[in-house]
């Protein structure tokens, strides 16, 4: 008990804490959109967009002389996410087929870019060991602020905005056909999951920053039909794993980041493993929904009559 | 008011490299129930689809309740049911929450007050009141259909646009829809909808358009479905027969085989 109460009152973890807790909660809220959208790997390829942009924000901060060379690595990031998201959806709408290719050389070329501009701006690629794989301990109250202020416009639009986001991912021809806004609610889509990525980088890193926001979605589709109820859950599971990892690699020397993503992926497995025997108890109290739907068996029943008035 | 529901002129739409209309003209009036009729392929998806704004003119105009396709349209008094096959997406959502989203429209971005009575009504129109918390995509494909119907009735349309909304729904359901949209129609909603047999809604349409290789090539009395609805239906077409011969049936008949021979047997 009195390790959990030094764990709280521990400056450092309660940032962390705090940081892990809105990450976890924002994560799978952008997460149930890209899924529902079928590009639930978006958030790898923003991933590796943002590697460029955490080596651009370097480069700038050692050419400025500012006083940690990394200060500007975050905001650097945000904006190279923000544009490569962008640029993705603009090729999404262009059509398939040149799409496909245009967002793998733009991966590989965020990959390749940050590692050459590292080592241009003084590094090595060990120094983006912390982006890739996260740095959560680390976290400054500067880094605070601004996770705190993007999780929380996270928060709000895609939790404010949920039935017209819905409505765009679920059918997009449908919601043009209602006179929506579908390109402005397409471009807060993709600058959500940008946001996301960035927040979620200091607390998994980069190459799993995908698993955060799809897996407790996949959680929240094994116990729930509806697209609220699919987001809360994943909600819910993504701040019980952020903050449990979190908690746990406090006494064990172990990575959070690769932690959080492994006890997701457990709540997964665990919860696909008793579905079929929560789903097989299920039709119990609905014996037979079909049977009133097909009526007319009776070719010449009298009732037909009366059914065309 | 006195601005048609729709109104067409000389419409050419592009798809890739096709020119998949070419010069359509159509109007349907307040109060109108117009059938769009036509073989596979000949256009009248991309018509309707252009018609609710989804696909760009290449030349002509649209104007939907007197405006100009675009923002100024009050796209809450439009209701679209798309042609397609499967109501569901990547994350599972319910026929309630589904339907809802056709309460949003414009810039009203966020649900009303009573969005889940309101849903359940629309649902209730379409025989699915018990399926309001199902997944939508572990419905039939016909039940995913009247999901759409729903829908587009949610938002209370004054004007329906409907690409086949009864393919692959059966016949009590097609039944129950044809009651429901009687009664929308005598409170005065205006429909364009596209068919390939007029089944249960025979009765209720008051003109049909048959496009033909992205042209009209018909604009006048519906086809008459089945003989023994002959009777009922010959003082709805009366006024507009002499129309039909001029236009010739042989050449409509051809381009739609099944439906339209009966109207040629019919004729003699
Ligand atoms: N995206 C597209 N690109 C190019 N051509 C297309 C596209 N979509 C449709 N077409 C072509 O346009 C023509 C008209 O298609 P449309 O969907 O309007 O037909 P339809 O009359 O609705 O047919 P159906 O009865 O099968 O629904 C077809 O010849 C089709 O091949
Ligand atoms: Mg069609």
């Amino acid at each position: 008990m009195s390790e959990i109460a030094s764990m709280l009152t521990d400056p450092l973890m309660q940032r962390a804490l705090l940081a892990a807790l809105l990450v976890g909660a924002a994560a799978p809220v952008v997460g149930t959109y890209l899924v529902q959208r079928r590009l639930a790997l978006l958030g790898d390829g923003i991933g590796h967009v943002a590697l460029t942009g955490v080596a651009l924000g370097w480069l700038v901060g050692s050419a400025m002389g500012l006083v940690p060379n990394d200060v500007l690595a975050i905001p650097g990031a945000v904006v190279a996410a923000v544009v490569g998201s962008v640029l993705i959806e603009v090729v999404r709408r262009r059509g398939r087929t040149s799409g496909d290719l245009a967002l793998a050389i733009m991966f590989y070329g965020g990959i390749a870019g940050g590692v050459l501009i590292i080592t241009v701006a003084g590094g090595s690629s060990g120094s983006l060991m912390a982006y890739l794989f996260g740095s959560i301990s680390t976290v400054t109250t500067t880094d605070l602020i601004l996770t705190v202020v993007l999780c929380l416009v996270i928060l709000a639009v895609g939790v404010g905005l949920r039935p017209a986001l819905f409505s765009v991912s679920h059918d997009e021809e449908f919601a043009v056909s209602s006179g929506l806004p579908v390109w402005a609610l397409n471009m807060a889509v993709a600058v959500l999951a940008a946001l996301t990525v960035t927040v979620a980088m200091r607390v998994v890193g980069l190459l799993l920053v995908s698993a955060l926001m799809i897996v407790p979605v996949a959680i929240g589709q094994l116990v729930t039909h509806s697209f609220r109820r699919t987001m809360g859950v994943g909600s819910v599971v993504g701040v019980v794993v952020c903050v449990t990892g979190l908690s746990i690699s406090y006494w064990y020397p172990l990575s959070p980041g690769a932690l959080i993503v492994v006890l997701a992926i457990g709540v997964y497995a665990v919860v696909a493993g008793l579905h079929p025997l929560l789903a097989r108890r299920r039709p119990a109290g609905d014996p037979h929904p079909d049977i009133p739907d097909d009526v007319q068996v009776a070719p010449r029943a009298p009732a037909d009559a009366d059914c065309t008035p | 008011m006195t601005a048609p529901a729709i109104d067409v002129r000389d419409l050419h739409v592009h798809l890739g490299a096709s020119h998949v209309l070419r010069g359509v003209d159509l109007r349907v009036d307040h109060g109108e129930v117009v059938a769009l009729l036509g073989a596979n392929g000949s256009g009248k998806s991309t018509l309707v689809r252009t018609v609710v704004g989804v696909l760009e003119p290449t030349r002509g105009e649209v104007d939907l309740l007197g405006h100009r396709l675009g923002d100024d349209v009050p796209w809450q008094r439009v209701g679209y049911v798309p042609q397609r096959v499967s109501a569901a997406a990547g994350v599972p959502s319910t026929a309630a929450e589904v339907v809802a989203s056709g309460l949003l429209h414009g810039r009203r971005l966020a649900l009303p007050r009573g969005w889940r009575r309101l849903a359940r009504e629309a649902l209730e129109q379409v025989g699915l009141a018990d399926r309001a918390d199902h997944a939508t995509g572990q419905l039939s494909g016909g039940q995913q259909q009247r999901v759409l119907i729903a829908r587009a009735l949610v938002r209370k349309p004054e004007l329906l646009v409907l690409d086949e909304p009864v393919a692959g729904v059966d016949r009590p359901s097609q039944e129950a829809f044809a009651a429901t949209m009687a009664r929308l129609v005598d409170d005065g909603l205006t429909v364009l909808v596209v068919l390939h047999e007029l089944g249960e809604l025979a009765g209720l349409i008051s003109r049909a358009v048959v496009l033909r290789h992205g042209q009209v090539v018909h604009d006048g009395a519906p086809p008459r479905p089945h003989a023994e609805h002959g009777s009922r239906e010959h003082e709805h077409v009366h006024p507009h027969t002499s129309e039909v011969p001029v236009v010739g049936a042989h050449d409509v008949g051809l381009s739609d085989g099944p439906l339209l021979t009966g109207e040629q047997e019919a004729r003699p």
